[in-house]
Formats: structure tokens, C-alpha cells, sequence
């Protein structure tokens, strides 16, 4: 991996590392070049890696707790606010802890869209991302049912509904996620089971997106292929460890804003009621980080066509690295596609309202066409945009327009000679 | 391996082929207690049946039993709400189900009180038909429980009962 080889300075560690090159892997990832233009938007890895972290923490602490039992769930939640040392700390940061990961992942997600490192030859990168993300809401989920609460249980009712929409073997699928005949208590405890687990299945995809990341190299800014080590890059350590560290912390300001000041905002009072099979409650709503989804599911009138939907929403996202043709990974080369990218953040933006609404009259209608340009951005405009469109000159380099010659030597490549270069 | 090898199956390959497929039965086998074990287990399904007493509820009334961890809508129709089900034409409906079948005694309606669209519990006496509403997606039923309006795509489902005597149902 390393361009160079490394010996350890110590007897000890070049005997130990001979066995296990455990001191090459460090050396690695300390002295990993990275393209010296990488902005804020580059954070996010590192923050996400906390968030990781912080979960499971927070979430094996908790496990020790909790009940997974129907009739005793909803109360020792009670009794981890109420009794526990800090259980009201750590529950609060474990609950607002999904959000931020969410509110993350969902930055780095776009910010991938933005800068293009979607593209080659970073798609495998791509792809675990998306599988990680995928995890994510499965585990999310599982995670809202376990306080066994109102939206905990209906929430559950409705998402493996979902399941019953296949035809044939719907509802003997339903009844087995179920262990009955209804959300129950052999549901949640294997949710339990399988909350516990999905995060350490999302630290191993984490390892592999990492390693796959060092292959080729981190994108960046101006998308354009540097060579490493060069002018270009500086070591991992210090450079861009400081800069993670700093932006961690501007994150965990607002971290730690939600679960001092705000700790709930982003729940469900109906939460606060134990799960009553028999009341329905009068509006059912997911999570934040789901609604986008969970708009496009309502917004089709048919039930198997609405659940084909939202999973071909997501499944859409996977092949993307094929449908957008474009060759030029960032959009700042790009005058087009920057603005069908904000008009895809914002259509994102509506479908989450709308999701929370209820799904009538004017919602509905906005949520239909929201959707229609979901499916239309990655389906007709990308592969479309990118034969049609005229990208403005890349740079040779990262330092060339800072560094190197007049103004016109460092923009002389143009579009076409990038594209043969590739 | 040589070119006559390609050609013709010997032993070796006839050995290779029989293990692999005894192999992937014992695998099968192996795996399917680990998949079953989550299917509805004895305790469950010992739960089947529910006897109701009915004499109290009357004509309008509606009361909701659980059964199998399902609430259950046992309604005494009025002769108005029977008549406006009977009345209905069943090529405009999405599930066509004459009420008759529904409700075998047209008094009693029983059926599941569980939206067929994503399993929410729909509120009685709301929505178009004044009947039954799902307040999840919106999905509106009649007087005999059939999906009218709405992205659920069946009618609400009657389950096995049978009255015991005049005042006693048996669900399951």
C-alpha cells in the first residue's frame, strides 16, 4: 500500500512487525498522502467514524439495561432515564447520536455527489458507502422499536407491512420477521438481536470502504487525478488530523447542543406512550432521516408499486456510478449539472417535508411530482447531461493555477484532453 | 487436466458432483432450523382461538377484541348501514366481495381491524363511507369493511368465526 518500504527504528518492532506488520499499516495511514485541497466536506469520514463509535459505545452501555420484553421494554427505558447513573445522558446521546450519524452521512453523501467521487475509479468505494448507508436504516429502525413505544410499535407495523406487498409469499415473509401473527414480542427481541448486531456488520463494510478509499486515493475539490506523492498532497498526520479533529468539534457543538437543550426534538411525543396494538396513532411518522422515502412510498396509489418505489429509490443510488456519464467528477467544472444538483438537494428537501405531512390534497400532489424528479435526475438527466454537456477547462494540477505559469498555461487542458487521458 | 478428460466424466468428476450436491442438502438442513426457528412458535399459534361475549353490544355499537395479537371489529350493524352495503354495485369496487359473504349474519360484521395496506388500525365511523378510515395512508372502507378509496388493496379480512350460541362468537 505505502510507496515506500518501511523498517520500524526498534529491535523489538521490526521483530514484532515481521510477524504482524501491524507498525507498516500505521506508517501507512499516518504518512497516506492526501490532496492538499481537500475542504471541510472532507470532515465528514472522520466525524461519521465517531458517530460509528459513539453508537456502539453508547448502545453495549445501554444493552445492559434494557429489557427486550414487550411487558417490560417501555419500562426499564423509564427506569435508564430515571435510575440508571447517567442514563438519561447516555440514552439521550444514543437517540440524538442516530440523528447526527444521520445528518453526517447525509453531508457526505452529497458532498460525494458534489465532487463526483462517486465515479471512477472510486465506484467500489461508492458502493460500500451506499451498503453501509442501507445498514444504517435498517439498524435505525430496529433501534426505534426497542423503547416500545406508540411510533415504536407502529412504525414496526408499517415497515414490515411493507413486506406483505410481494406477491405470493408476502404474508408468510411478514409472519416470519413477525415470530406471530402481529408485532409482538418474539419481534422485538429479535430486533434486539439483530440492533446488536448490524453496527459491528457496518464497522467491518467501514474497514472495507477505508481500505478501498486508499486505493486509488481520496478525490478532491477539482476532481481532477494527482500524482502521490507530490506538490500536491500532504501526509494524513498532522495535516489532515488536526483538520478533522477541528471540525469535529464544531460538530459536537451541535451534538451536544440537541441533548442538553433539545433532547427530544427530534422524537415523537406519542413515543412516550407503551405500545397499545389496538390505537393507531393518528399520525404515523418515521424518523426525520427516513421521510424523503418514506414520501416516495406514499406517493404512489398502488401498495406493491409504492414499496417497489422506495427501494428502487435507494437501489437507484447504487448504480449511479453507470448512469452518471459524465466524465468530469466535480461540478465545478460542471455549470450544468451544478444546478440539477441543487435542484436534486432540494426536491431531497421537499420529499422530507412532504413525508412528514399527511399524505392528502396539495401533499400529495407535490410528493407525486417530487418524486417523478427523483427518479428523473438519475435516470434522464445524468446519463443525458453528461454526452450533451460542455465542461469548463480542468487544471493540470492542484498547485499549477497557484504556482505554475501564466493563467492560460495552467487552464490549457481542456475537457478534451481529459477525457483521452482517461 | 488432459483433453479426454473435458470429454468424458470420470470418476473423480461423478465423485465431485455427488459431494457437492450432499453437501449443499446437508447445508440446507443445517440452515433451515436457523431460518425456521423464527416462524411462529408453539406458544404462538396455542393462542389461535377467542370466544366473545356479544349480548351487550347494541345495533350501531361496535367493540374490538384481540385475537392472535390482531385487534378484531365486531360490529352490529344498523338495517342502514346494512342496506347502503348491499346496495352497492360490485363493478365500482376494488375488491369485489358481495356483503353477503361478508357478513354471514347481516347483523354481524367481524372482521380483522387491520389495514390492509400497511397494517395500521382504522378508526370507526370515519372517512367517506362513514364506516371505517385508516389515518396512516388514507385508505377509506364501507359498511362491510371492502376498501373503497385508497392505497390499501383489499377488502379488510373476515377471519374464521362461528357463533356459539346467540350471544357467543368463537374467532379462530
Amino acid at each position: 500500500m505505502s510507496d515506500h518500504e518501511y523498517t520500524p527504528k526498534s529491535k523489538v518492532g521490526k521483530w514484532f512487525n515481521d510477524r504482524l506488520p501491524l507498525l507498516t499499516l500505521a506508517n501507512h495511514l499516518t504518512d497516506y498522502p492526501t490532496p492538499k485541497n481537500l475542504n471541510y466536506w472532507w470532515t465528514f469520514g472522520g466525524i461519521l467514524t465517531f458517530c460509528l463509535i459513539t453508537q456502539i459505545i453508547t448502545g453495549i452501555i445501554l444493552g445492559m439495561h434494557y429489557v427486550a420484553h414487550a411487558d417490560l421494554a417501555f419500562q426499564s427505558v423509564e427506569h435508564i432515564m430515571r435510575d440508571v447513573n447517567y442514563g438519561w445522558l447516555i440514552r439521550y446521546v444514543h437517540a440524538n447520536g442516530a440523528s447526527m450519524f444521520f445528518l453526517a452521512v447525509y453531508i457526505h453523501i452529497f458532498r460525494s455527489l458534489y465532487y463526483g467521487s462517486y465515479k471512477s475509479p472510486r465506484e467500489v468505494i461508492w458502493i460500500i458507502g451506499m451498503l453501509i448507508y442501507f445498514l444504517m436504516m435498517a439498524t435505525a429502525f430496529m433501534g426505534y422499536v426497542l423503547p416500545w413505544g406508540q411510533m415504536s410499535f407502529w412504525g414496526a407495523t408499517v415497515i414490515t407491512n411493507l413486506f406483505s406487498a410481494i406477491p405470493l409469499v408476502g404474508d408468510s415473509i411478514t409472519t416470519w420477521l413477525w415470530g406471530g401473527y402481529s408485532v409482538d414480542n418474539p419481534t422485538l427481541t429479535r430486533f434486539f438481536s439483530l440492533h446488536y448486531l448490524f453496527p459491528f456488520l457496518i464497522l467491518g463494510l467501514v474497514v472495507l470502504h477505508i481500505w478501498a478509499l486508499h486505493v486509488p486515493g481520496n478525490n478532491n475539490p477539482i476532481g481532477i487525478d494527482i500524482k502521490k506523492p507530490s506538490k500536491d498532497t500532504v501526509p494524513f498526520h498532522p495535516y489532515i488530523v488536526i483538520k478533522d479533529l477541528f471540525a469535529l468539534l464544531i460538530f459536537l457543538i451541535i451534538f451536544a447542543f440537541f441533548v442538553f437543550f433539545s433532547p427530544n426534538i427530534l422524537g415523537h411525543a406519542d413515543n412516550y406512550i407503551e405500545a397499545n396494538p389496538l390505537v393507531t396513532p393518528a399520525h404515523i411518522v418515521p424518523e426525520w432521516y427516513l421521510l424523503p422515502f418514506y414520501a416516495i412510498l406514499r406517493s404512489v396509489p398502488d401498495k406493491l408499486l409504492g414499496v417497489i418505489a422506495m427501494f428502487a429509490a435507494i437501489f437507484v443510488l447504487v448504480i449511479l456510478p453507470w448512469l452518471d456519464t459524465s466524465k468530469v467528477r466535480s461540478t465545478v467544472f460542471r455549470p450544468i449539472y451544478k444546478q440539477f444538483y441543487w435542484f436534486l438537494v432540494a426536491d431531497v428537501l421537499i420529499l422530507g417535508y412532504v413525508g412528514a405531512m399527511p399524505a392528502e390534497g396539495l401533499y400529495l400532489l407535490i410528493a407525486r411530482v417530487a418524486t417523478a424528479y427523483y427518479f428523473a435526475h438519475f435516470l434522464i438527466i445524468l446519463p443525458f447531461l453528461g454526452m450533451k454537456e460542455k465542461t469548463t477547462p480542468l487544471p493540470l494540477s492542484i498547485t499549477e493555477p497557484v504556482l505554475g505559469g501564466s493563467a492560460d498555461m495552467a487552464m490549457a487542458r481542456n475537457n478534451t484532453d481529459f477525457k483521452e487521458k482517461l | 487436466m488432459s483433453e479426454s478428460n473435458k470429454k468424458k466424466p470420470n470418476r473423480r468428476d461423478f465423485i465431485l458432483t455427488a459431494t457437492t450436491a450432499a453437501g449443499a442438502v446437508g447445508v440446507g438442513a443445517a440452515v433451515w432450523p436457523l431460518v425456521d426457528q423464527m416462524n411462529p412458535d408453539a406458544s404462538v399459534k396455542a393462542l389461535a382461538s377467542t370466544e366473545v361475549d356479544i349480548s351487550s353490544v347494541q345495533p350501531g355499537q361496535s367493540i374490538t377484541v384481540i385475537w392472535r395479537g390482531k385487534p378484531v371489529f365486531i360490529k352490529r350493524r344498523t338495517q342502514d348501514e346494512i342496506d347502503s352495503a348491499r346496495a352497492v354495485d360490485l363493478s365500482e369496487l376494488k375488491h369485489p366481495e358481495k356483503d353477503e359473504d361478508r357478513a354471514v349474519n347481516p347483523e354481524w360484521l367481524v372482521m380483522l381491524g387491520v389495514c390492509t395496506h400497511l397494517g395500521c388500525v382504522p378508526l370507526t365511523d370515519k372517512g367517506d363511507y362513514n364506516a371505517w378510515f385508516c389515518p396512516c395512508h388514507g385508505s377509506h372502507y364501507d359498511t362491510s369493511g371492502r376498501i373503497r378509496k385508497g392505497p390499501a388493496p383489499t377488502n379488510m379480512e373476515v377471519p374464521k368465526y362461528e357463533f356459539v350460541n346467540s350471544n357467543t362468537i368463537k374467532i379462530g
